[in-house]
Formats: C-alpha cells, structure tokens, sequence
C-alpha cells in the first residue's frame, strides 16, 4: 500500500484526495525505520477536526533528493491511543505534544506528554502558566534556579528552569507560551489575504521576510498565475539582508555578553546598516511589507541596486575586519570554544534545522536540499557547516554566512538590470479546492515551513506556520548541560531562538 | 592583535548621530499619513475594506495610527486620500490625539496632560522596565537599539534596567497575551511610585492584529493611566527617543 503521497517544494499545491489515507500502525512502522535515516526529517504534524474526528498530516523531508513525503490518517485514538513516535525519534515531541495539548489525544509511552504552549484553546483548561510540570531532581546538593518569564533584558518572555550541583547545569528545562497571541486562529478570522501576509510578518519580528516568503510561496502554489522570475531574485536579495542582518546581531550579542564592546558596537553599527538599507528599500527596518504574494509594492530601481551593493560591500569589508580579529582573539576563543556541545548525533535526535544544525555538521538548508524560487533556479547554494556544535562553531557559521549572503547579492546585483516596475501584489488570486499547499524557505534561523488547507470553495480552512524555533529550543536545553550556568547566556545567544515564533 | 583592533576602530568611525532630534529618515519609511478628502469614496473604501486591522474609517475620513501597521497598502488603493510622509515623530500623550483627521498637518503632542511629577522626577535620569507581552521581537529589537552606538539615548540619562525595583517606569510591547498578563501586573505593580506606563507599538495601543483574538487580555490598560503612546510596527527608535524626551521636557 502507497503510505506517501511524494512531490517537491517546487510543484503546485497537492489535491486533499492524492494524499493516502494510510493505517497509523503502518505509518507508525515505516517511520520507526525510515527516520533512523538522517537525511529524513519531520517538517510538520499536526491534526485538524473533520467531521469523523480528527485527521493527521504529516510531512516529512528528504534532504538527499529533494522529496517531500505527505501522507495522513484518521484514526479511532479514542479507542486505543497512538503509539508516540516521539519515544524512538524525539524530533516528533514538539509536534505530539501540540495535538495532545489541542485535542487532548493520548500518545502511549510518550516521554515528555507536557504543554507545549498553553493555547488558549487547550483541551485541558485546568493546566495553566503556573502550573507547569517543571522536572525535578531530588538532592540535598542541587538547588533551582527560576529564571523568568521577564527577563534581565529587552527580550521576550520564557520560564527557564535550571537545576544545578554547585555551578553546574545538571537540567534545563524551557517552558513557553507567554507569547502566545493566537496567530493560526487569527489567519482564518478573515478572508483577507493582505491581512494574512501581515501577520506572517508578525510571527517573528525578526524573521519577517522569511515569514511572509513562506506565506506568499504558499499561496502562490494555490492560484494559477505564473510569477515573474525577477520578483523571486528580489525576494532572495530580501532573505539574504534578513539573513546578514541578524547573524551580525547576534556577532555583536555574543560580544557583549563576554564584555567584548568593541565588536558589540562595530555589530551594532553594521547591522545598522544592513537594516536601513532594508528600510531604504521599502520603508521598513524589518523588511514588512517588502513580500506579498504574486507581486510587490516595492520593485528594485537602478538607484536602489546600486544603494544596496554599495552598502553591503561596505558591510563585508568592514565585518571581515573584524571576523580576522575575532578568530585570533585568546579570551574569546577561551569562552566560546568547547562551550555549549551539541553533538551531531544529538542534534539529528532531536530534528535540529538551519544554522544551529550546520554548527553540529548536520547539513540541513533548505536552499540546499528543497530550494524554490530563484534558489532552484540561478544560485546553487553551497551550504557552509561546522564540525564542533559548540558556541564557537555557531559563532562561526555567523561569520561565514554574512560573507556567503553578501556575495550572493553582490554577485547577482552585477548583472541584474530591474526592470523598475514588477506585477503588483494580488490578494484576491483564486485558489485551488480541496488542496493542501506547504512552502519551505530557509530563514535565517532555518526551515520554516507553513501549511493551508483548503475547503471545497477554495478558502483557506486551516493554516499551520511552524518557526524553526520549534526544533531547535531543545537543542539550547541540551547544550547547557554540564556547562557552569555563567555560560548560559552565550549559549542563549549562540542559538537566539524565536519565542513569539515558537508559541504563534 | 592589537593592530587589528585599531583597523577596526578606523575603518569604523564615528557612527553616532550628533543631533537625535533633527535627522530626517529616508523618504521610504512610512510614517504620519496626511489625509484628504475627495468626492469620489471608491478608493478609500476599498483601502478600509482590505486594511487588516480596520484603522480607517470613511465617514469621515480618519485613520488610527494606534490601529496602523504603516503596510501602506491604503496609500496604494487610495493614493488621492492617503500619503504617508516620512515624519517619524508620532508621539502622542492621549489615545484619541492618535486619530488622524483631514487636514491634520503633524502629529499632536499634547503637553497639557503630561504630570509635571515626571520631568521634576525624571527630568535628568529615566530607567525604564520593558516588558514584552506577545511582541513579535521587532519592537524589542528597536528599543534595544535606542542604547546602540548610533542612537545612544543614553547620553541622556535614558536606559533599561533589568529589576523593575530599579525603574522608574514600564514600556510594554505586544498585545498582552492571557499568558503573560499577569506578569506584566505583578511587574508593573513592583515599580515603585511615582512612575510612568509607556505603550510602545500598534500591537500594544490597540491590540493591532490580535485585537479580537481569544488570547489577548488587554483588561491592564484598562486599568492603568498611560503617559505615552507611541506608534508604528516596529515603533522606530527615533519615534521613541523623540516621545520620551518630549514627555521628560520642562517647558509647557
């Protein structure tokens, strides 16, 4: 029996009707194998009501070939529960934990059946922020330390939870949910297709463009019109900024917290930069509004171009600079190297994705292995990666990335000769019946991936956005431990994990 | 190695902004929206229509800043009623003054309201707690680049502290998610007196895109006195430098 349903991150939406239907146990039985596979890993799960109960779709990636594998099922889990996945493959817990929390679906044997971020429309009502099953060691040697959910900081809100020997980090454990502001519900609150790609661009900040490529790709697999190869070119020079400019932030993060002001301040003034070259481009720091699906309101002029490549010329020659001295400097190096592990094995355990992933030499980039737009068509990607997974290593990928993001636009800004005006977005394109619609963009914290179902008059029925934070939060718990808790800051930072785009 | 820092320091240069209350932004940016009527309503109802957090309203003809997400999608359906201008200095000291009417030529910055508690307090030093409370991390970033070698508020007395025991007043950011509503109380609540509530971003004014959600608890700003709103998606870090030192000026 065919359990997948087998296409690409390039082919238009999939009709609800060719995705078997399959028996979970045989599911359950070819992933049990099948995900011992590294190049294997789960892109989304998750589970929507129909009128039997519930469905179940899951979506996994091939990094070798490029395959996405789609199939679904409709289990009677009343009766018998499902048997977790999570416990042979821990990548799945994010994902069984939200249909338990949503649906109050029983996973057997699952070892870590918490909320993951307390919706507000939770099965259970009774569990709540504060009552949190924290793990808990007994000792008479250990002692807790609560952190949160404000912070020390201009950051947003999680509860950390550290048990520890002395200064020592036995346990972290990271509960979330603060940030939860309901975006899936909101998508649907409205037929309005504007509206959607702003909220794309709401679900982290910081990763807007990446948010609202996903969102626009999506829809564009859904409608009919074709799209101009230059606003794809357009949208990878918007990605690669994105990307440059926070991977120079958190440069300058990593600086400051081991004291390091001269390379904070010279990332703060690069980023500046790389920012307002964004917001010279379309009116925004962040990059909102510069993506929209099916066309832009922002086309690159001459004028522009060259404002870009000047700038970001500028920004390499001077960041280069500085990742020379950053690489001899002792005290910097004696922090950060050997600090933080995540051993590759590790991380392909718990699913790890984008830049934290290619720090533990688990070489997962969508741009790579699942490209679309003009990543499958112009640029071959190389992705850079690192063997150590330690803070150093994730330090590392930042200083390389920035170099290889710049030179992907300068390169393609040489010969680019816009056109000045490209189509304006469209927000009212038909979409497909009874389709199920994914896109995957490498943002510059990894794979994001955002799925919509649509109904049988091609409205979008359910959507679900999932942030490459998702994967990589249990990464930063397994990277502290056995560290002295001073470390935990850079540890933080080495990942900068999104929290709005974890709790949605 | 040292030589290297020194290349870096020259290459670098001086990169603070001297004067934080003449810069002008690029003429991209997005910021007051000047409004006119015409006869023909077609355009802006079309722009209220599709705006995605229902700032505009037609009859008559105003926008909310403290709604807008600064899109600009209106200014393209309706380009006759609605140009945005890059004045980022879009403090208000009142909710309603947020409104956009026709005609209004600049934003209103009503000096009336201000406690004069706060420039005889915080005058020379303001230490402020910020609190995210479903924020998307943007306006995170962009206060904390208020403190960055560039804008440097700084070297006017203007910082974060990380204890709401050492602050003398709270920023919130985000549309207050159920979640974090009572942590943003308790943390407001350990500010001690006299203090000031600033309201920083759309989300936060008015919920913004998450107005109407289910996950939302906005009951915080019902019950406490807000000295300053400031708009935008993100909040630019020059709106809120420019707000906070209107707010802390002697002069009436």
């Amino acid at each position: 029996m065919k359990l997948y349903h087998i296409t690409n991150n390039t082919a238009a939406a999939v009709a609800i009707a060719d995705i078997p239907v399959v028996d979970y146990v045989e599911l359950y039985n070819d992933l049990k194998e099948r995900m011992k596979d590294g190049n294997y890993h789960v892109a989304h799960y998750f589970a929507t009501e129909i009128s039997e109960g519930l469905k179940f779709y899951i979506i996994l990636l091939n990094d070798a070939n490029g395959e996405v594998l789609i199939s679904s099922f409709v289990p009677d889990y009343y009766a018998e529960g499902l048997a977790s996945l999570t416990a042979l493959h821990p990548q799945f817990h994010p994902f069984e934990r939200e249909i338990h929390e949503l649906y109050g679906v029983p996973f057997d044997s699952h070892p870590w059946l918490k909320p993951l971020r307390f919706s507000h429309d939770r099965r259970n009502k009774n569990s709540s922020m504060d009552t949190y099953p924290f793990y808990t060691i007994e000792g008479d040697e250990l002692h807790e330390v609560n952190v949160g959910p404000i912070h020390a900081g201009i950051i947003e809100p999680g509860a950390f939870r550290f048990i520890c020997s002395g200064e020592q980090v036995l346990h972290l454990e990271i509960a979330l949910g603060y940030q939860h502001r309901g975006v899936e519900g909101e998508m649907l609150r409205e037929n309005n297709s504007l509206r959607r790609v702003v909220i794309s661009e709401s679900v982290a900040g910081d990763t807007a463009v990446g948010h609202a490529t996903a969102y626009a790709e999506l829809i564009e697999k859904l409608g009919d019109k074709r799209v101009d190869e230059d606003l794809y070119l357009e949208r990878m020079i918007g990605l690669e900024l994105e990307r440059m400019a926070m991977h120079i932030a958190d440069t300058g993060a990593l600086a400051t917290d081991i004291g390091f002001q001269l390379y904070q301040v010279a990332c703060e003034a690069l980023r500046t930069v790389t920012i307002n070259t964004t917001q010279a481009w379309c009116g925004n720091r962040f990059g909102k509004s510069l993506i929209r699906p099916f066309g832009t309101n922002h086309p690159l002029t001459a004028a522009k171009c060259e404002l870009i490549r000047k700038n970001v010329a500028d920004v390499r020659r001077r960041y280069a600079e500085l990742r020379r001295d950053m690489l001899e400097d002792p005290t910097l190096l004696a922090r950060f190297e050997q600090c933080g592990l995540v051993p590759h094995v590790e991380m392909q355990r718990i699913g790890g994705v984008g830049q934290a992933a290619r720090a533990s030499a688990l070489c997962r980039d969508i741009r790579k292995s699942h490209p679309s737009g003009y990543y499958a068509t112009k640029l071959s990607h190389e992705p850079i990666t690192k063997q150590d997974g330690d803070v150093m290593s994730r330090l590392m990928m930042r200083l390389d990335e920035v170099w290889q993001s710049a030179d992907y636009i300068l390169r393609t800004l040489e010969s680019y000769q816009p056109k000045g005006e490209l189509s304006a977005p469209d927000y009212f394109a038909p979409l497909h019946a009874d389709s199920l619609s994914f896109s995957l963009v490498e943002g510059w914290r990894g794979e994001i991936c955002h799925v919509a179902l649509t109904d049988d008059k091609g409205q979008i029925a359910k959507y679900k956005i999932k942030d490459p934070s998702l994967h990589n939060w249990l990464g930063l718990a397994i990277a502290v431990r056995s560290e002295g808790i001073s470390d935990f800051p850079i540890n933080n930072k080495s990942f900068n994990l999104s929290y709005c785009g974890h709790d949605l | 190695m040292i030589f290297g820092k020194a290349k870096i320091l020259r290459s670098h240069g001086w990169q603070y902004i001297p004067d934080l209350y003449s810069v002008t932004l690029t003429e991209e940016f997005r910021g007051f929206p000047l409004l006119s009527d015409t006869e023909d309503k077609s355009d802006i109802e079309r722009a209220a229509a599709i705006c995605p957090t229902k700032a505009i309203t037609t009859e008559p003809l105003t926008l909310d800043m403290g709604r807008c997400l600064f899109c600009g999608e209106c200014a393209k359906c309706a380009p006759r009623n609605i140009r945005f201008t890059n004045e980022h200095r879009l403090a208000a000291t009142r909710r309603e003054d947020l409104v956009v009417k026709v005609g209004d030529p600049a934003p209103k910055f009503d000096m009336s309201v201000v406690r004069p508690e706060i420039s005889k307090y915080f005058g020379r030093a303001l230490q402020l707690r910020e609190v995210s409370a479903g924020g998307d991390a943007s306006i995170e970033m962009e206060l904390g680049a208020t403190g960055n070698v560039n804008f440097d508020f700084g070297r006017y007395g203007v910082g974060f502290t990380a204890s709401p025991r050492h602050a003398d007043g709270l920023v919130l950011t985000g549309p207050i998610s159920q979640n974090m509503a009572e942590a943003l109380d308790i943390c407001y609540n350990s500010i001690a007196e006299p203090k000031v509530l600033i309201v920083c971003g759309s989300e936060a004014i008015s919920g913004g895109l998450y107005a109407d959600s289910p996950a939302v608890d906005r009951s915080f700003l019902d019950k406490y006195h807000v000295d300053l709103w400031l708009p935008g998606a993100p909040t630019h870090p020059l709106c809120f430098i420019e707000g906070v030192t209107k707010l802390r000026s002697t002069k009436k």
